[in-house]
This record gives C-alpha cells, sequence and structure tokens, in this order.
C-alpha cells in the first residue's frame, strides 16, 4: 500500500520533470456556469471567463499579465511548487541516504571480503614520478573545494536533520549562512581545478582497447589476474570522464541558480535545483569510492598524490604500459626496471 | 480557533491596486518588494479575470517544509510566519511556493539574496520580537490581527472583491455572492493552497 503510493508519487515527480516540454494550446476553454436558480434571469458574464481548475488542467501554471515593472510576477499560480517540495523533502533524501550510505557500505564490505590491494612483489624502494607538482596542485584544488562543496551543499539539505538538533536554531542559521557563501564562492576554485584537470589529462583519457581487457579481468580486483593499464586505467577514466560531465552539470545548474532570473524563470530554477542536487550526491558517491581507492583501498596509490612518486613495483603492477612508456621516453633508467625483483 | 485565509472572489476585481499600495503603505514595505500583486488573466480579452494574489497562508506550506534551516511555521491561526533572524536568504521558499509570494531585497549578486520577507497576514512577525512591537514593526510590518483588525488590503478593498478571516466566514459570504449573481469563477488558489475548494 504505502510502496504504491511512493510509485505514484515518484512517477508523479518525473511527470513534473517532464513538463518543460509541454505543448501551450493556442485558446483556453470557456467555462459552463455553475447551476443557479437564477440562471435563466441573469446576464452571465462568466460565460467566457476562464477559471482556475481549467486553467491548471491546460497549463502547468497560470500567468497573465502584471502593472508593476516586475514582470516576473506575473505567474500567479505554480503548482508545480508542492511537486518540488515533494522531491526536495522526501525523494532528495532517499536518493542521497541510498546513494551515500549505500556507497560506503559497498566500500565497508570491499574492505573486508578484498582486504586492502597489496603490491603482490612488494615495495622496490624506487620512486617513478607519476604525477608532476602542477599536476598535484590541480588535482587537490579541485578536491579541496569538492570537499568544501560537499559538506556546505549536504548542509543545506541534511543540515536540519543532522546538525540543527544537536547545535540549536540560532548556531545553525549562523553555520548554513555562512556554508552558503562558502559554497557559491568555492565553486570558481572548483571550476577552475576541473578545467585544468581536464585540459591537462584529458589526452591520457580517451578510451583504448587496453581499458576493455582491463574492465573484463575485474580491474585489478580479480587477484589471479593482473591486467595492464596506461597511464590511466579504464576505472580512473571513468572517473575522469564522470567527473568531467557531473562537474559542468553541477556547474552550470549551480551558476543559474546564484544567478536567480537571468537565464531562468522559477521553473527553471526548480529543475536547475533537482539536476544539480541529484548529481552532486552520485558525484559525491563516486568520489568516496575514489577517496577509498585512493588510500585505504590500495598499497602504494596514495603517494601518486602525496609525494608525487609511486613505488617502481606498484607502477609495473597497475600501470606496466604506462611504465614501459615512460622507460621508451628516458624517464625511467631501464636498467631500474631489472633491478627490481621480478613480478 | 479561526483559520485564517484570503479569498478573492476575480468577479468583483477591477484591477484598482488599492490593495497593493495599502499593503505598502501599511507595512512599510521596502523599494522592489511585492507582498501583493494584482495579476490579470486574459487581459483585453472577453471573459478578462484579475486577481488580487499574495502568500497565501497553505495548508501544510510547502515554504515551511523546504527552508533548509526551518525559520518558517504557521501559528495556531493558520498565519504562516517566518524569523528574519533565522533566514540564510537561499531562496527555497521561493522555488515551493505556489504563489511566488516569497520576495528578497537583492536580486542575484552570488546568491546574497537577503533576508525573505513576504505577506504576514499583517500578523507581525515570527521572530523573537515582542507582539505589536517597533521592532516587530520595523521587521515585519503592522501586526493587526493583534489588534483585532485583519489585514488591510483587504479592509482597504472597494468592491470587497478580497476577503481576509476565518475561513469558514468568508468562504461563507463567497459562497452567498455565487448564489445570489448566479455565477463564480471560483476561490482561486484554494484547491492548490488548501487542498480544498469553496463548495457551491
Amino acid at each position: 500500500m504505502f510502496t504504491s503510493w511512493v510509485i505514484i508519487r515518484a512517477l508523479a515527480a518525473l511527470a513534473f520533470l517532464g513538463v518543460v516540454a509541454t505543448a501551450i494550446p493556442a485558446n483556453a476553454q470557456t467555462q459552463t456556469p455553475p447551476a443557479s436558480t437564477h440562471q435563466s434571469t441573469v446576464i452571465d458574464p462568466d460565460a467566457r471567463a476562464v477559471n482556475e481548475h481549467t486553467l491548471l488542467r491546460e497549463f502547468p501554471r497560470i500567468q497573465g499579465t502584471i502593472l508593476i515593472p516586475a514582470q516576473r510576477e506575473a505567474v500567479l499560480i505554480q503548482p508545480d511548487g508542492r511537486i518540488w517540495d515533494y522531491f526536495h523533502e522526501v525523494l532528495l533524501r532517499w536518493i542521497g541516504v541510498v546513494a551515500i550510505f549505500g556507497m560506503l557500505a559497498v566500500l565497508a564490505a570491499g574492505y573486508f571480503l578484498l582486504g586492502r590491494m597489496r603490491i603482490a612483489a612488494g615495495r622496490s624502494g624506487i620512486p617513478v614520478l607519476r604525477f608532476t607538482s602542477f599536476e598535484r596542485f590541480c588535482h587537490w584544488l579541485t578536491a579541496t573545494s569538492f570537499v568544501v562543496l560537499a559538506l556546505t551543499g549536504l548542509n543545506i539539505t541534511f543540515g536540519k536533520v543532522a546538525l540543527r538538533p544537536l547545535i540549536g536554531p540560532d548556531a545553525f542559521s549562523l553555520v548554513a549562512q555562512y556554508a552558503k557563501y562558502i559554497h557559491n564562492y568555492t565553486s570558481f576554485a572548483f571550476v577552475i581545478g576541473l578545467v585544468l584537470i581536464v585540459a591537462m589529462w584529458i589526452k591520457d583519457n580517451i578510451p583504448r582497447k587496453i581499458d576493455i581487457t582491463w574492465l573484463r579481468e575485474g580491474g585489478g580486483f580479480i587477484r589471479s589476474k593482473h591486467p595492464t593499464a596506461g597511464r590511466f586505467n579504464a576505472g580512473e577514466k571513468l572517473v575522469f570522464w564522470f567527473a568531467l560531465g557531473a562537474g559542468a552539470a553541477v556547474a552550470v545548474s549551480g551558476y543559474l541558480l546564484i544567478f536567480p532570473f537571468y537565464l531562468t524563470n522559477i521553473f527553471g530554477m526548480q529543475i536547475a535545483q533537482v539536476v544539480h542536487s541529484i548529481i552532486a550526491l552520485l558525484f559525491i558517491a563516486v568520489i568516496l569510492a575514489h577517496i577509498y581507492i585512493g588510500t585505504l583501498g590500495m598499497e602504494g596509490a596514495f603517494e601518486a598524490m602525496g609525494s608525487g612518486s609511486v613505488d617502481l613495483n606498484w607502477a609495473k603492477e597497475h600501470h606496466g604500459a604506462w611504465l614501459k612508456e615512460e622507460v621508451a621516453k628516458g624517464r625511467v633508467a631501464a636498467e631500474q626496471l631489472s633491478v627490481a625483483p621480478a613480478e | 480557533m479561526a483559520r485564517m485565509k484570503f479569498l478573492c472572489d476575480a468577479d468583483r476585481c477591477i484591477e484598482c491596486n488599492a490593495c497593493v499600495t495599502a499593503c505598502k503603505n501599511e507595512n512599510q514595505v521596502p523599494w522592489g518588494i511585492n507582498r501583493r500583486r494584482v495579476v490579470t488573466i486574459n487581459d483585453g480579452k472577453p471573459g478578462e479575470r484579475s486577481v488580487s494574489m499574495a502568500c497565501m497562508h497553505c495548508t501544510d506550506a510547502p515554504c515551511a517544509a523546504v527552508c533548509p534551516v526551518t525559520c518558517i511555521a504557521p501559528t495556531p491561526e493558520g498565519v504562516v510566519l517566518h524569523s528574519k533572524d533565522l533566514c540564510i536568504g537561499c531562496g527555497y521558499c521561493f522555488y515551493a511556493c505556489p504563489f511566488g509570494a516569497p520576495q528578497y531585497p537583492q536580486r542575484g549578486n552570488f546568491g546574497s539574496r537577503g533576508k525573505m520577507d513576504k505577506c504576514t497576514f499583517c500578523a507581525g512577525g515570527g521572530g523573537t520580537e515582542v507582539p505589536g512591537s517597533i521592532d516587530e514593526y520595523r521587521k515585519y510590518g503592522a501586526n493587526r490581527l493583534l489588534e483585532g483588525k485583519l489585514p488591510l488590503c483587504a479592509e482597504m478593498c472597494s468592491t470587497k472583491s478580497l476577503l481576509a478571516g476565518d475561513s469558514e466566514i468568508i468562504a461563507q459570504i463567497y459562497k452567498e455572492r455565487v448564489l445570489t449573481r448566479g455565477y463564480g469563477t471560483g476561490a482561486w488558489g484554494w484547491q492548490t493552497a488548501y487542498r480544498a475548494d469553496v463548495t457551491i
């Protein structure tokens, strides 16, 4: 009973997302006058007047003309507001809880079942430069701004449930006020970081044949297999392209919300908020997995973004094709390969 | 206790905008903020109707539900009031409002909209100020309900198109009008705001 009700509400919300394309009929229907004992004697000025029900059956919102300069006020009634309310208070919370706690559960299960991925041959002690200091700067610019945006963004949706009861309404409003400004301004750092990352790494993230093999062999999670990869493996490429797509979507929708009425009306802002919040939550879930694999999940991975250099054996095991290219380019001495214990 | 509502009889509204002016004056509403407005449907065509609209003080108000800092709440009389001390100016109430009621002193400017302002049903504010005090007046406008008076927009209405007051009483007045004159385009916004129409 409850489930079917949820499904109906979910469908209603989906329909709401679709009404942007609703065609507007040319003429509004005329209304039949209400039954009345005086009907035969009175002149009915309502014969050609429309009423709210008729208009709302035909249009997503009722709009007229207005005398004041603020022309946006000419929208009289937009019932979509209540659907947006339902999305924000019910659907979005479920999406957030399932995406974030679901991902945490998957990662915890992965950690306890598979354990940490070790460097199979042990450390060689020979460092191989993987990311230059500029590359690391771009990554950490994007990463820190992402974390700030994620926390301040989660606060606006979940803060009143998670934080407000703990610190009280006054302190929470103060926090939320600053969080809003921090969220708005940090967005610029994030966009700059994302643009730099894309410019820097797009050429190494073009899908190649080797990626299919990598994916088919379980991306290194199956211990018996050790699929090789170029500079970035298929998993990293997926994160890259997801970050590019999701980053662009949250940036565009976010800036539409920061500048109300410049390009959108209220309906556009509702859609922008829906897009912004859903994609941001999925983004957070994906980045949680990215953080896990870069720290706890794999030995020797974090130093690539920490010091910039990885252990030679780590490079051999995870990015063999890339290491060969580096040797060919003369960036890694060929004799070092033989020094390191064989795989 | 009475449930306070607005009802605009569109068949009587002559788009004089006196309600808008009365509201601005009574509450000293800042420039650029439109607590009440008059929208004309099918302007210049046969069957044209004007509707005076402000915050409808909804049942299960969506603005109150979506507010990230929970600064909006209904009074026991159903008047939806907010606290400007708690408001962070995020704009969410304004996405959720079916009637375009929430207003902001600044537009754009990197989301720094300022504290939300809207119709208070001339019932002061939802903050911590003493009801009827000058502090409350400066922040939210008049508290006529405290003085036993109704919102000035409705009181000033020249054709008594705009009705404000106890839901049952204003619905009864409207019902009698429709039955007497034989027509009526309905209580605009009631279905959306209160999920219940005036049945004639």
